[in-house]
């Protein structure tokens, strides 16, 4: 695997300005940049943007006078993921039901993340998760408050379906205005995703097509018992873990096969890596845009269906406003670097920060959850922003050398090499 | 081009392209408009046959210049007809003033109110696309102007300073991305979608910490309106229509010429474009690829943030978490409608604006979801796109990181 392919794709077109790495002799910039490609590299990066990320979330934190240590143990505490809190009897309960949610938002998060890496691998960047997501969520609401008396495995898998075939129909239609008319995914997925949000207010408003039986509320009648996915034996409390984390998992193995195993995937990434070299060498270049956002979606549309239901049951207007599933997604996809393991870890992060900065979790004498919520975006953005930026870590090394405190400094780092 | 074609041919040539199968699908098209304007105030035809027979001309000659290899406009025109009908029969069947109620000298006003934040991140991203740098960050940039406009306006009392302050927050968040962009090469749209996220999370944070649950004040300065004199206000149609615009609608008519006129008319303009078209050349005649782009980015940023204010405090008077709402997305479709010039551009806005205006003021007369009206202007920029798409051509150069030499 090549250097090139391991960094987020570029805009489709050649990159006639990048110099050549066959002829140039290597700069410092380019010699780190290899060492960045490798192995070690690739998680470093991730790595250091996360913890430049939270620095300066805590920046912000301090800068509004709370105490950014106390406020990011807080949100530790309530993630689940901290061992000593099993040790303990009183505390293994609440940090066993803290898991359990950090495991329940991980679950979308992993799906929604690979819609995004695999169209990023054909060269695409579909920010339509969210909306895929969406109309996921409207099928499995529509399936599960209807067709009484099926069977309640068929149903499940009825539902499921209907979910992947309204996310695979929501991406393909930015897939076919891209494979045809050549309109930019990046505007069309965005506009699929507010006509989504809009549409689902519609139907889910007091006196929309989908709305309930209680006349006052604007919310889908919740779905019926038979639909609902089986929990784990151990899980507890209001919320248990429902088995739709084995499906994301299965997913991001489904995920790599795919793309690294079939002739499909190939052609994916031989139009992410170069459009011209594969219409060249007789790929359709249109068909793989379209079905690369088609599966995308259907990716989408199943975290959709496993939400509502695995733990939701029920969507009211409210949700689908402040849902972000899709654009966390996003924010996961480039943190893990559109692959399996990197997604897994990145999934764990974010659902991890979601659950600890949840009104629930928090107490609002140490940080008000009000402002976690946005704290959470806000690293989020942070660490797309630092992830997407090597040469930012490579300069930051630089300057340290120059300042004299990592060895001697030698080579100046050349960034307009 | 074509103007230039136009006025060097003779009288009988360009009498003779007026009945080529491309302009008879164009007139096609615009039957089918008038099939449904006819069904409307000031004429509201109450006879179902006159919008029907209208519309189906404008359908014939779109079928003939389908038959004449015409394929494109030529399916326009069959389309735009047959809606045109069905929207007439429709409106007939309402009553009369609640059509006046919705066509009105009001909905040209409520047009220029939805174009005016659209047009200022639009002008925004033309100058940072004709540089050859994509903008997707408009969006967060909107934001940005709005929250940090409404913040130093209630803070200081005066409108004016707010709207310096949200220019100062625009070109912040616009340096940021030339930072990352530009010196850092890093993907541009990735970058944008950041600085979207990092408006969203700060403005939200800052909102929450410094206005609490109860949001932002209720007596924020807002930016006023222009009154024009009296003899104006009198003049029927244009009375109503300019008499009592915001400073912001004529400030962005304003830049819209100004822009046009910077970038088509001026040496500034002339390195703008061959920046964004062949930046290796542009450096070879001695123009800084790199101090153009920067301008132009953070340039793009202080015009969204603009928007942002007059979302904030300028129609409205208070702020709320992801408040842009997609404008800046509508933005940048803006920009490609409009062939990365700026009066194209601006038309595309208040296409968008008036799509915006039309489903405001339907949720008060017809018996439509409201809903489902928001999503009309969504759908517009799709099919707008589709119909566009092909015949614009972005600046060669964008999207790709420059390396200097």
């Amino acid at each position: 695997m090549t250097e090139r392919e391991r960094r987020p794709p570029e805009t489709p077109g050649p990159a006639e300005n990048a110099p050549d790495p066959e002829d140039a002799p290597r700069s410092f910039t380019e010699s780190v940049g290899a060492w960045f490609g490798t192995a070690v590299g690739g998680i470093a990066i991730p790595v250091a943007s996360t913890v430049l990320a939270f620095l300066v979330g805590g920046l912000v934190v301090a800068a509004t006078g709370h105490n950014p240590l106390g406020a990011y143990k807080a949100i530790f505490e309530g993630t689940g993921l901290n061992p000593l809190s099993y040790i303990s009897e009183d505390d293994r309960r609440g940090a066993w039901a803290d898991l359990q949610q950090t495991l329940i938002i991980f679950t979308p998060l992993v799906l929604t993340a690979i819609a995004v890496a695999f169209a990023f691998r054909c060269g695409m960047f579909n920010i339509g998760g969210q909306g895929q997501y969406l109309v996921g969520v409207y099928a499995a609401v529509l399936v599960g408050t209807s067709l009484s008396g099926t069977p309640s495995f068929l149903h499940i898998l009825i539902a499921i379906g209907a979910s992947i075939l309204a996310g695979v129909i929501w991406g393909g239609i930015a897939g076919i205005l891209k494979a045809t008319v050549g309109a930019h995914e990046v505007i069309t997925t965005i506009m699929l995703n507010w006509i989504a949000i809009y549409g689902g207010q519609y139907l889910f408003e007091l006196g929309g097509p989908l709305q309930g039986a209680q006349e006052s509320i604007p919310r889908s009648d919740p779905v019926m018992d038979a639909v609902h996915l089986p929990a784990f034996p151990l899980s507890t409390g209001l919320q248990p873990l429902h088995i739709g984390v084995l499906v994301s998992i299965a997913a991001l193995v489904v995920y790599t096969l795919l793309l690294n195993r079939t002739t499909l995937g190939y052609e994916v990434r031989a139009v992410g890596f170069n459009p011209e070299a594969a219409r060249y060498g007789g790929i359709s270049v249109g068909r793989s845009y379209f079905l690369a956002l088609a599966i995308a979606g259907a990716f989408a549309g199943l975290a959709g269906s496993l939400d509502m239901l695995g733990w939701k049951y029920t969507v009211a207007t409210n949700d689908i406003q402040i849902s972000a599933v899709g654009f966390t997604g996003i924010a996961v996809a480039l943190l893990g670097r559109n692959k399996a393991v990197g997604i897994f870890l990145a999934a764990l992060l974010f659902a991890a920060l979601q659950t600890g900065t949840s009104a629930r979790q928090l107490d609002p004498a140490v940080f008000p959850p009000e402002l976690a919520i946005h704290l959470s975006t806000l690293i989020q953005a942070l660490i797309i922003l630092f992830v997407a930026t090597e040469l930012l870590i490579v300069y930051i090394w630089g300057a340290r050398k120059r300042l004299g405190f990592g060895g001697p400094a030698r080579v100046q780092p050349e960034l307009k090499a | 081009m074509a103007t230039i074609d136009a006025a060097e041919r003779p009288l009988a040539d360009r009498l003779r392209r007026l009945t080529e199968p491309r302009a008879i699908a164009l007139l096609g098209i615009a039957l089918g408009i008038l099939a449904f304007w006819l069904a409307l105030p000031p004429w509201t035809i109450r006879a179902a046959g006159i919008p029907i027979s209208v519309g189906l001309l404008g359908a014939f000659a779109g079928l003939w210049a389908l038959m004449r290899d015409e394929r494109k406009l030529g399916i326009w025109a069959i389309a735009v007809s047959g809606l045109g009908i069905a929207a007439a029969l429709w409106a007939q069947g309402r009553d009369e003033s609640s059509l006046q109620a919705v066509v009105s000298v009001g909905l040209v006003t409520a047009t220029l109110r939805f174009a005016t934040p659209l047009a200022f991140a639009a002008i925004g991203g033309i100058f940072n696309e004709r540089s050859g740098i994509v903008n997707i960050g408009l969006e967060g940039m909107m934001l940005a102007g709005a929250f940090f406009g409404i913040y130093v306006a209630a803070e200081t009392g005066s409108w004016v300073l707010g709207i310096v302050g949200a220019m100062i927050a625009g070109a912040t968040f616009g340096l940021i991305h030339a930072f990352f962009t530009i010196t850092m090469r890093a993907d541009q749209i990735v970058i944008g979608f950041a600085i979207n996220f990092l408006a969203l999370g700060l403005t939200g944070y800052l909102f929450r910490s410094i206005y609490g649950p109860e949001g932002t004040p209720s007596d924020v300065p807002r930016i006023p309106d222009v009154s024009m004199p009296q003899f104006i206000k009198d003049i029927p149609f244009v009375g109503p229509v300019f008499g009592d615009l915001s400073v912001m609608t004529w400030l962005i008519i304003v830049i819209v010429v100004l822009s046009w006129a910077v970038i088509f008319k001026t040496p500034i303009g002339l390195r703008l474009r061959s920046v964004g078209e062949h930046p290796r050349a542009a450096e070879t005649v001695g123009i800084s690829v790199y101090k153009i782009r920067y301008g132009a980015v953070i340039l793009s940023g202080i015009l969204a943030s603009l928007g942002g204010a007059y979302i904030s405090f300028g129609f409205g008077g208070s702020f709320n978490e992801n408040m842009s709402g997609g404008r800046g997305f509508i933005a940048l479709a803006a920009v490609i409608l409009g062939k990365w010039h700026p009066v194209g551009a601006f038309g595309a806005c208040l296409l968008f604006g008036f799509a915006s205006g039309l489903a405001q003021r339907l949720q008060g007369e017809a018996d439509i979801s409201a809903n489902l009206l928001s999503t009309l202007p969504y759908v517009l920029v799709l099919i707008a796109l589709v119909g566009v798409i092909g015949r614009s051509r972005p600046p060669a150069a964008v999207g790709r990181p420059y390396v200097k030499q």
